[in-house]
């Protein structure tokens, strides 16, 4: 094999890194505790006990680093700390924290690496050893790749159980009571004599004592909260309009701003002419920045009026300015020089492919927006050579490092204060938003500045989830599928990230055939080869990234082989699967939809599996076909995530992940003129509505495999179980998202 | 002008055509309704005037000729309103950011009509929309809220 091969081979791009494989670095660097960054901010009476506790004379604090997006992550990593810690769930409070390489995610990066979450044997479990390692050592804290509760599920609750061993060594220390005849309970250390000495009044104390390195955690039967149905920390205030979005932030001599940049990504501005802005209402200023100009006003109104009437002489975007000739270069990609990985090849695909019989198909996916409601927004303040930003990030310390690129600050003078996000699906791993109100900061320093954008704005800037296209051969035999070639082609997401962070990248981008090539089937013939179509409009990880195209590609052409072939759906895939957790997902949903029951006169089932992110999961949809078009009746999900630690947010998660993946399959797409989106607000980019959303059943099947988070997986079956849903109500066979421009929908 | 917002009276010195959501967020500092789309597509702004639903992004500050309630005004942590008890009670919100106008949209449909059916419930819920997907349990607290307005003496 040529030098390059080798090289693509061994180098894997790891969640934000490309890393070569096999890399080493050093037992020092990966065994070392990172620096607990709670420690250089205490206030006087403060004790930070581990990275994740911090205790006042007014209580505990458990920071959470992770983005809470509405995942609900907040809640359940404080109930890991919480249930070791042994504190009462209503004193539960919670905090970001400050950006830290200690908070470093040690499971996103194994997401990227090229060894599917079926194997276990010591090859890959030591590939994804090395994963964690690189995360710890270049401390990537990134909220990303439904890794989360994975990563923190032991770690958090060590942090928890080591502060309370603290906190009952210095209540020893303090009452002579040997620490064994010492409890505790909901914040109090309980003596043998009865007394109760609270946390906070112990705090000083706790903070002169090294935590353990070793510390036992409570077996799973003593659980209080996890595994339990608990109120989310966050709910009381999500339902009273009183929880603080960034968009919320306000303060004393607060200014307001908007941004208008070029709408064909990168074309930059040769000029503009602001004369009819600067004499609007309330406007303070108007500011060019990159590829585009901003406006400081009174209030964000009149920023909107007065950017809406600066004329802008846009340059040409840097890709073709159309869908169509878009969709032509990904055609033009199914090539020998754009092949970009051939992971799955199994048998011998072309000469079982040879002769009569073959089964062609090809496919078409859009480019789809994040569109979170909450538009993109941050408030920044530039003072006295120190930068304040209050925004959410999925990505803070990246954010830290854009943020004094642009003004020019050394990091340190870089001050991020996370917030929670109104929505996300992946649009706050950029920087782009911040950037620019830094960029404000520096024509305006002095007072806070709080930039929000327009939804129109949000709409074209949002570095969409790549268009794709995919053509799939395959043949049946004795009423079995035989052979399943699936060639995809799309642009890279994870050159497209990483390039935006200045890193290169080099090796097969796994986002490209996630979600087909790893999938647990055995077919005799098979093989999923990647193309990598040349970059054109920036992209970005969206909610279940590869896979949300991917489990739409795979299984949609899995569904015409097993027609082909005479097959029950359901069966042919629990035949075909290999994998035992997968096949009893698959079992199961086929038990909750009544699977193989009649349907009744034009209603059809579809079913169709994904694993994604380590979860494997199952989805049935019931539609029926009505004179006004498909209405989509009922889905069963069968998911398994190992162990449900939040079993309510776990049911909402899923709901809403199908949800989300049902309402973009049946009408949303970004489609480009001129090179900017045409879809620019919520009245041409729908998704479902409530009266469009039908009822969702949830399971979760507990195999006690290794734990997993939940916000991506259900998303890849949801439009492929849908597409096989209406073949089988109406005999038509769907192969381009949206499906609304082949069929109606109630 | 003159503006009643939850109660409170306010005198604003704003463009007649400004839209009520921005007087009520950037001017009067009541954040609960929400800035989402500007065209009364998506309902995260919802609030009440004269105890009728509507898209504040959309409404010129110069036509608001009643009282405004917005989210705050409903209820508060420590004072729920019946709606707001339900959404907490199910567990309704992910991100949250849509669920003011939902709340709002939810307590105007039980106001008018304590027994909505599930025809009722989408059309009066199908103008808000949720990017997060909270549908099935919006629809589930829609209800609980319905039963427990029954079950209370009028």
């Amino acid at each position: 094999m040529s030098r390059l091969g080798t090289i693509a081979r061994r180098t894997f791009l790891i969640g934000a890194a490309a890393i070569a494989g096999g890399v080493a670095f050093g037992v020092y660097a990966y065994k070392r505790e990172p620096i607990n960054p709670l420690l250089k901010d205490l206030g006087d009476g403060q004790a930070a006990l581990t990275p994740y506790v911090r205790i006042d004379q007014s209580g505990v604090t458990i920071i959470t680093p992770r983005a809470d997006l509405g995942q609900g992550v907040a809640s359940v990593l404080a109930a890991l700390v919480a249930e070791e810690l042994d504190i009462a769930w209503n004193d539960i409070r919670i905090d970001f924290g400050p950006p830290s390489g200690a908070y470093y995610n040690g499971i996103a990066a194994a997401e990227g690496l090229p060894v599917p979450a079926t194997d276990t044997s010591f090859k890959a479990r030591s590939t994804r050893v090395v994963g964690d390692a690189v995360s710890k050592f270049l401390g990537l804290q990134i909220t990303g790749g439904s890794s989360s509760v994975a990563d923190a599920y032991e770690k958090m609750r060590i942090a928890g159980a080591a502060a309370r061993e603290v906190l009952l060594q210095a209540a020893a220390i303090r009452t002579g009571i040997p620490k064994h005849q010492l409890k505790t309970r909901d914040g109090n250390v309980i003596t043998s004599r009865g007394e109760m000495l609270s946390y906070a009044s112990l705090a000083a104390e706790a903070a002169k004592i090294e935590p353990p390195q070793k510390v036992r955690l409570k077996p799973e039967s003593e659980w209080r909260y996890l595994g339990k149905p608990m109120q989310r920390i966050d709910i009381v205030a999500k339902s009273t309009g009183t929880a603080t979005f960034g968009i919320d932030i306000r303060m004393p001599g607060m200014v307001y701003a908007t941004v208008r940049a070029n709408p064909g990504i990168g074309g930059g501005i040769k000029g503009y002419d602001a004369s009819a802005a600067e004499k609007a209402r309330g406007v303070i200023a108007v500011v060019p920045i990159t590829g585009g100009v901003g406006v400081i006003a009174d209030n964000t109104w009149r920023a909107f009026k007065a950017a809406e009437l600066i004329k802008c002489d846009w340059g040409p975007a840097p890709y073709p300015p159309s869908s169509a000739a878009m969709f032509e270069t990904v055609a033009a990609s199914f090539t020998g020089e754009r092949q970009d990985s051939r992971f799955k090849d199994e048998g011998d695909i072309e000469t079982a492919l040879q002769g009569g019989g073959v089964i062609e198909a090809e496919y078409k996916v859009p480019y789809l927006a994040h569109a979170p409601l909450e538009p993109m927004n941050a408030v920044v303040q530039l003072k006295d050579g120190r930068l304040d930003i209050w925004t959410a990030t999925q990505m803070p310390l990246f954010l830290v490092a854009a943020a004094a690129e642009v003004s020019g600050l050394a990091t340190e003078k870089v001050h991020l204060h996370s917030l929670m996000s109104g929505g996300s699906f992946g649009r706050r791993l950029e920087d782009d938003y911040v950037r620019q109100a830094v960029e404000l900061a520096k024509a305006h320093p002095g007072s806070p500045i709080k930039m929000t954008w327009s939804r129109e704005e949000d709409m074209t800037h949002d570095f969409p989830r790549p268009l794709g296209m995919a053509r799939m051969r395959g043949a049946v035999r004795d009423g079995k599928v035989e052979a399943y070639d699936l060639k995809v082609a799309c642009p890279s997401v994870t050159a497209s990230q990483i390039g935006r962070l200045h890193m290169p990248t080099f090796g097969p981008d796994i986002a490209i055939v996630a979600g087909a090539w790893d999938q647990p089937f055995r077919i005799p013939h098979y093989r999923v080869t990647g193309y990598r179509v040349p970059e054109l409009v920036p992209v970005s990880s969206w909610r279940s990234v590869g896979a949300s195209a991917n489990g739409f590609l795979h299984n949609g052409f899995l569904d015409e082989l097993v027609h082909a072939a005479g097959a029950d759906p359901l069966q042919e895939l629990i035949r075909l699967c290999w994998h035992e957790p997968s096949r009893r997902v698959l079992a199961t949903v086929g038990e909750m939809s009544k699977w193989g029951s009649a349907t009744g006169k034009d209603r059809g089932r579809g079913i169709a599996f994904t694993l994604s992110f380590g979860v494997p999961v199952a989805e049935v949809v019931e539609v029926s076909n009505t004179p006004r078009g498909i209405r989509i009746d009922k889905v069963f999900v069968a998911a398994d995530v190992g162990k449900v630690l939040d079993p309510v947010n776990f049911e909402n998660q899923v709901q809403g992940a199908v949800i989300w993946g049902l309402g973009h399959a049946v009408n949303c797409e970004l489609t480009f003129k001129d090179g900017a989106a045409e879809q620019t607000n919520f009245d041409v980019y729908q998704g479902l509505r409530l009266n469009q959303a039908p009822a969702i059943e949830v399971r979760a099947v507990d195999n006690g495999s290794a734990i997993r988070g939940i916000g991506e997986p259900p998303v890849p079956p949801a439009a492929p179980a849908l597409a096989n849903a209406i073949f089988a109500a109406t005999g038509k066979r769907i192969r381009e998202l949206p499906l609304n421009k082949h069929i109606d929908f109630v | 002008m003159r503006l009643i917002v939850n109660g409170k009276t306010h005198e604003v010195d704003v463009e007649d055509e400004m839209p009520l959501l921005w007087v009520l967020r950037d001017m009067l500092g009541v954040t609960g309704p929400k800035y989402g789309c500007g065209i009364a597509s998506c309902g995260a702004c919802t609030v009440h005037v004269g105890g009728e639903p509507v898209r504040s992004c959309s409404l010129p500050v110069g036509d608001v000729k009643a009282d405004v309630t917005t989210i705050e005004g409903l209820g508060t942590p420590t004072a729920l309103h019946v709606v707001q008890r339900a959404w907490v009670e199910h567990q309704v919100a992910q991100c949250g950011y849509c669920q003011s106008g939902q709340i709002m949209s939810a307590a105007a449909l039980l106001s008018a009509n304590g027994n909505p059916s599930d025809d009722d419930i989408d059309e009066a819920m199908s103008g808000n929309l949720c990017r997060c997907g909270t549908y099935p349990r919006i629809r589930a607290a829609i209800k609980t809220a319905a039963r427990e307005l029954k079950g209370r003496p009028t």
